[in-house]
């Protein structure tokens, strides 16, 4: 149990499109163990964003049930998932989303911010954390002045910044050519040796096979699993 | 979030897009403007008004026994009535001096303007008083150099002038003017002393005048005979003066034989008495200025709650990207009402400094005096961060309410 970072059972989320109600997911269980590397694929329309947003408490299931890191979290009102995506998640997107009038330090300073350290404290950790990615002499530089490699090795840099249970990426090559691309898969590689956790969702399967398991969601239900770390016994 | 981060975010939001946000906080802007200036120049002109006015041209501590009030707005009516009431004649003053028991000292005045002329120049329109040797100690008059009257000048009515500086200067032209003598409706006055300098008033000048003992021949032109202008009195202090004042008064009554149910024929004009005009101006300001200040901060309050709301439109990948890191409700309705605070502090504390310019414009470009209320900047800043606060209230909560997953999409 302590060893699993994300158990899902059962999750259902519905929308109500006007008078249509449509079945983004219908009833997904998956289990996510400590330093998984996971890349979570399927076609449009396969429910993959929905459970990535459910994966990151950006939204919460009609029923059902998700474990994260030993808290249930499917339950939990909007400033508790707020504290829950602060802590435990890091995210990185395929447009980077970084915040363009930032400076890269500021920009990795951010979920420390809201996390309340002190100024001192955040400045040396996102340091740490740009240094980490590459970037300890890029620091004062702005999203404009870096190429789409480095913004998204800010943006990489910012979501490890916390220490989180899983880094959350969609689509993190999404904006890159491919020799960026393999530049950040290498990235990632070295954050997977580290002990990090890592959930991927693409749709690219050249992109999925750096990922040591595969999920694939079709029709929101999971197709295929491939790749799952057996249990030690 | 701590205050200082959401600070300097609303900072670095105003760097980079100064002319937005100048134009957002103009509202504010002129609003504070307003108060400031105008609180500046009616404080100015209170301790103007006070200091200069009231003593230099009526006197500390003194008043005047006058056949009607000075400095002082009146009806048709009133001034036909005035008009008809008998002048103060010397048995009266004598009669006033003589039951007064709070000490004061006294000086019979009237005056004329007449030009000075002395070796072919000619001063002219100069204000000529005819008065007691007390009269330099009631008007805290100085004298530069030569001496006042002595009394048997006084008593004597000797043709001799103690003149003013600007008269001094026009007439001798840095000579010593001592000993010299001036024509006066074609008399010669010895000139025994010269007055210091005193500056101006509203842009008039208060030295070109000169004084000469009352029963001096200028009498004949300057008052009837037998009668004054007015009766200067002079106390040690405010109480004492008041006392003079009922004193004055109870002697006038009796000496004209007034009943009890009549109306004084005479006034008193007291530096009080001729601040009143000055007070009525200052009160309707000082009125109307909370209706002009409260429409412009309405006014600005309005433009940054608009110019906020497009903010929020704006920046809502921003408040997606902030939530999605961990920003709480409370933390996004923080950013944005102490970034509309402070862009409205900011615009106040540019207000405060126009405000304070504008005060200084008018000092140095026109005779009204100004004296920034140090309360007036502690308001007008107040004001203006809560302003910016209340009307940023809306456009943060539109802003802490969106939900993090279409924010994001948002483009």
């Amino acid at each position: 149990m302590s060893n699993l970072v994300i158990q899902i059972r059962d999750l259902i989320r519905t929308y109500e499109m006007g008078a249509e109600t449509v079945q983004a997911l219908r009833g997904v269980s998956l289990e996510i163990r400590r330093n998984e590397y996971v890349a979570i694929m399927g076609p449009s329309g396969s429910g993959k964003s929905t459970l990535m947003n459910l994966i990151g408490c950006l939204d919460t299931p009609t029923s059902g049930e998700y474990w994260l890191n030993g808290q249930e979290v499917s339950r939990m009102p909007d400033d508790a998932l707020a504290r829950v995506r602060n802590r435990e998640i890091g995210f990185v997107f395929q447009t980077f989303n970084l915040l363009p009038r930032a400076s890269a330090l500021a920009n990795v300073e951010l979920p420390l911010v809201y996390a309340g350290v002190t100024a001192r404290q955040r400045r040396q950790r996102a340091e740490a954390a740009l240094t980490r990615v590459g970037l300890g002499d890029r620091m004062d530089h702005r999203p404009n002045e870096l190429s789409g490699g480095q913004r998204q090795r800010v943006a990489i840099a910012r979501a490890l910044v916390n220490e989180p249970a899983i880094l959350l990426a969609d689509e993190p090559t999404g904006n890159l050519d491919s020799t960026t691309s393999e530049e950040i898969m290498r990235v990632f590689a070295t954050l997977h040796q580290q002990g990090q956790t890592i959930i991927m969702v693409t749709h690219e399967s050249d992109i999925a096979a750096h990922a040591e398991r595969v999920v694939v969601l079709r029709d929101g239900r999971l197709a295929s699993d491939t790749g799952r770390r057996e249990v030690a016994a | 979030m701590m205050l200082k981060d959401a600070v300097g975010m609303a900072l670095t939001t105003i760097r980079t897009q100064k002319l937005k946000s100048f134009f957002s906080l103009l509202g504010v802007l002129i609003g504070v403007t307003f108060l400031i200036a105008v609180v500046s120049i009616v404080q100015g002109m209170n301790v103007y008004m006070e200091d200069q006015f009231a003593n230099k041209l009526v006197g500390l501590n003194t008043f005047q026994l006058r056949r009607m009030p000075n400095f002082t707005d009146a009806s048709e009516e009133q001034w036909r009535e005035w008009s008809r009431r008998p002048r103060i004649n010397y048995a009266e003053a004598d009669f006033v001096e003589s039951r007064m028991q709070t000490p004061a000292i006294f000086s019979r005045f009237c005056s004329e303007r007449l030009p000075l002329i002395w070796n072919g120049t000619a001063a002219k329109d100069v204000d000529v008083w005819t008065a007691d040797a007390p009269m330099f100690r009631i008007k805290n008059l100085d004298i530069e150099s030569g001496r006042v009257f002595t009394p048997q000048e006084a008593q004597a009515g000797m043709a001799v002038v103690v003149i003013g500086w600007e008269i001094a200067e026009k007439l001798f032209k840095g000579a010593d003017p001592i000993g010299k003598h001036v024509a006066i409706e074609g008399l010669p006055y010895r000139v025994i002393g010269r007055m210091a300098k005193q500056g101006t008033l509203f842009g008039i000048s208060l030295d070109k005048f000169a004084v000469v003992p009352f029963d001096s021949p200028v009498h004949r032109v300057a008052c009837r005979s037998g009668f004054m202008d007015e009766l200067h009195v002079r106390a040690d202090n405010v109480v004492s003066m008041k006392a003079a004042v009922s004193e004055t008064q109870e002697a006038m009554r009796i000496q004209r034989r007034l009943k009890p149910q009549q109306e004084d024929n005479f006034a008193m004009q007291t530096a009080e008495g001729a601040l009143e005009g000055w007070n009525k101006i200052s009160a309707i300001l000082m009125t109307a200025l909370p209706m002009l200040v409260s429409v412009s901060l309405v006014v600005g309050g309005i433009v940054i709650m608009n110019i906020m709301l497009m903010a929020v439109a704006e920046r809502t990948v921003e408040i997606g990207i902030r939530k999605a890191l961990g920003a709480k409700r409370r933390d996004i309705m923080a950013q944005f009402i102490v970034e509309s605070a402070t862009l409205s502090t900011v615009g106040a504390g540019i207000g405060v400094l126009t405000g304070i310019g504008l005060a200084f414009a008018v000092r140095s470009l026109t005779p009204l005096p100004a004296a920034v209320a140090p309360w007036s900047v502690l308001l007008g800043v107040s004001l203006g961060m809560a302003v910016g606060m209340i009307a940023g209230i809306y456009p943060a909560s539109r802003a802490s309410r969106l939900d993090p997953i279409t924010a994001l999409r948002a483009e």
